[in-house]
């Protein structure tokens, strides 16, 4: 008797997001099936790998993911041009670190400038992150949605002490939105509703329930997304049903795995090949979870990751 | 349905200050009100209390019962405490209740003032070990009280098994386990076992036009699954009784004519049967 695998039928559909402009630009999301579940419906998108760049050189960054970008990464510029040309990135996630009030304290109008000269330097779609720091983003992120209208890039991230400003401005000048809520279900939908609320279409969503590397909380983001993909398909949960957002990059190469180095630590085996694994697992393991869109730094971290797509689509 | 009368906790600053300064007029005022509304037993929670506890249940104790007919459930981690309420507690308006003992060896000497004082004991169904995952572990650590009770004795009759409600706004699943465990402890015994919920946890940390919402409907939900007693507001589940017919109606499929309150009940019942993902937003989705 043939073996004839059992399928499941879902009521929900993840929403296709489309982000960038005309033959640069890309859909993720739009599957009415668990991650890679293809056999079971429609999964019309491949997940979408952004390379990581900054406005500030990467001082932060461990040895071994600033080597790649050795000659381009103290110019946001060159460094994008590079990720697109030489790397084949098919997005590009512009982190403005360098606006942080404790680290170079740029200026909206800095980091605006950047934008523009990133956007006219590249094809592809551009995310545009701030640094994190809620009251700060909030000027930075306006500026920015300002300097990109109507490139149709995503903004992010709206938080609950932010998401008024930063989603008025990316309505105003076309953008989509990362909605991003700390490892917390019930505050993701929660936000996904306030944002709404506003009049933000619900399509022009994307939700980052919070990164964690491998070895340091990733069960619990695992966790949060597959709830998160479980209700949007299962129970047609429409709040839930944005495209997730795994912000890999930032959360590993800061971890003591990425950054031991072998002479203190032989047996944890060669550094490079140690941080790579580490984004690329911790990566893998959120697609499996659901994220469609990934950040991320290591460019063999990434050529990894793309193979497994492969090999699971 | 017993309803023990919630409102004298110490986490209420009004309550606090009033026990603090020993101020006799807030805490009788608030006993009253839950006496009048319905409450048969009055709920003093004290905390910790580890100064001064002896005293302060003493106070409480004597305070409620001046101007209430009803008995007093001792609520305190504070064994000390408890012997001293159970001490000057007036059984002539019916037996004490002590909240709680559990299945932590630490807890077990309450069952011991339960028996000396053959007062009623609530058995809170969480072990060392955390937090129960499902209404099996549940019952699995309500087996160990039931045993050591009686190892105690306090008569089963006298023990109210507590599946210890939580927060939905995090810990969702937990309000459906919790339903299931009410049904299943009833099983554990003939006659069926107490049962008594800690109701108001359940909308601990939602905004406060929900939680009314949540408390009367959940109270609802339990009743049906055949709770014997909740630790809650007595106005509230006068109110939730009121509602008894309505929600029950919806609750069988039929149609009801209140579109609000139908729209009310049907959300509330999805998010705490699981159907839907709970947000503070839910009633507005």
């Amino acid at each position: 008797m043939a073996f004839t695998p059992a399928k499941e039928t879902y009521s929900g559909k993840v929403y296709p997001v489309t982000i960038g402009m005309g033959n640069g630009a890309s859909t993720v999301g739009g599957e009415s099936v668990l991650p890679f579940h293809s056999f079971e419906g429609a999964a019309p998108n491949r997940p979408l790998i952004a390379f990581e760049i900054q406005d500030v050189p990467p001082a932060d960054w461990p040895e071994s993911v600033k080597k790649p970008y050795e000659g381009v990464s103290d110019d946001p510029v060159k460094w994008a041009t590079f990720c697109q040309n030489e790397l084949k990135a098919k997005a590009i996630a512009l982190r403005l670190v360098g606006t942080h009030p404790d680290r170079e304290n740029r200026s909206p109008e800095d980091a605006a400038k950047t934008v523009k000269d990133v956007l006219a330097a590249v094809n592809v779609p551009l995310i545009i992150l701030g640094s994190n720091h809620a009251e700060k983003d909030s000027p930075v992120l306006v500026a920015a949605s300002e300097a990109a209208k109507d490139k149709n890039c995503v903004i992010g991230k709206a938080q609950e002490a932010n998401y008024k400003t930063i989603a008025a401005a990316a309505m105003a000048n076309n953008h989509k939105i990362i909605a991003m809520s700390e490892l917390d279900i019930n505050l993701s939908k929660q936000l996904n509703i306030l944002i709404t609320q506003m009049g933000f279409e619900k399509e022009r969503l994307i939700t980052d329930p919070m990164c964690s590397a491998l070895g340091y909380g990733l069960e619990y983001t695992y966790s949060v997304m597959e709830r998160i993909r479980l209700a949007a398909l299962t129970q047609n949960d429409a709040t839930m049903q944005p495209p997730m957002l795994g912000d890999i990059g930032m959360y590993v190469w800061k971890v003591k795995e990425t950054q031991a180095p072998e002479a203190d630590l032989p047996h944890w085996g060669s550094l490079e090949e140690r941080g790579i694994a580490w984004e690329a697992v911790t990566a893998t393991a959120l697609l499996v979870a659901g994220a469609e869109l990934l950040i991320m730094r290591h460019p063999k971290a990434v050529e990894e990751v793309q193979k497994t797509i492969e090999e699971l689509i | 349905m017993l309803i023990i009368g919630e409102k004298l906790s110490i986490i209420a600053k009004r309550v606090r200050e009033a026990m603090m300064k020993k101020d006799k007029t807030p805490i009788q005022e608030i006993a009253t009100r839950q006496w009048k509304e319905g409450s048969g037993v009055i709920d003093a929670n004290i905390g910790p209390a580890e100064d001064g506890g002896e005293d302060l249940m003493q106070w409480m104790v004597t305070t409620i019962q001046e101007v209430v007919p009803l008995p007093v459930c001792l609520d305190t981690t504070n064994g000390k405490a408890i012997e001293a309420g159970l001490k000057v507690h007036n059984n002539k308006w019916g037996r004490p209740l002590i909240n709680s003992t559990s299945n932590d060896p630490e807890r077990f000497p309450i069952l011991e003032l339960g028996a000396k004082y053959k007062a009623q004991v609530i058995g809170l169904t969480v072990g060392k070990g955390g937090l129960p995952a499902d209404a099996e572990e549940r019952c699995a650590i309500a087996a160990e009280i039931m045993g050591r009770a009686m190892e105690y004795g306090v008569p089963l009759e006298d023990l109210y098994l507590d599946p210890l409600v939580l927060q939905i706004a995090t810990s969702q699943d937990h309000a459906r386990h919790v339903i299931k465990a009410i049904g299943m402890f009833q099983e554990m015994n003939d006659p069926p076992m107490k049962t008594v919920v800690g109701l108001s946890n359940i909308s601990n940390g939602c905004p406060k036009h929900v939680r009314p919402i949540l408390n009367k409907y959940y109270f609802l939900m339990l009743m049906n699954a055949g709770l014997t007693s909740a630790i809650a507001d007595a106005h509230e589940m006068a109110e939730a009784m009121n509602e008894k017919k309505l929600f029950d109606d919806v609750l069988a499929g039929k149609k009801i004519d209140d579109a609000k309150k139908l729209d009310e009940i049907k959300k509330t019942l999805d998010i705490i049967m699981g159907n839907t993902l709970y947000a503070h937003s839910y009633l507005e989705m």
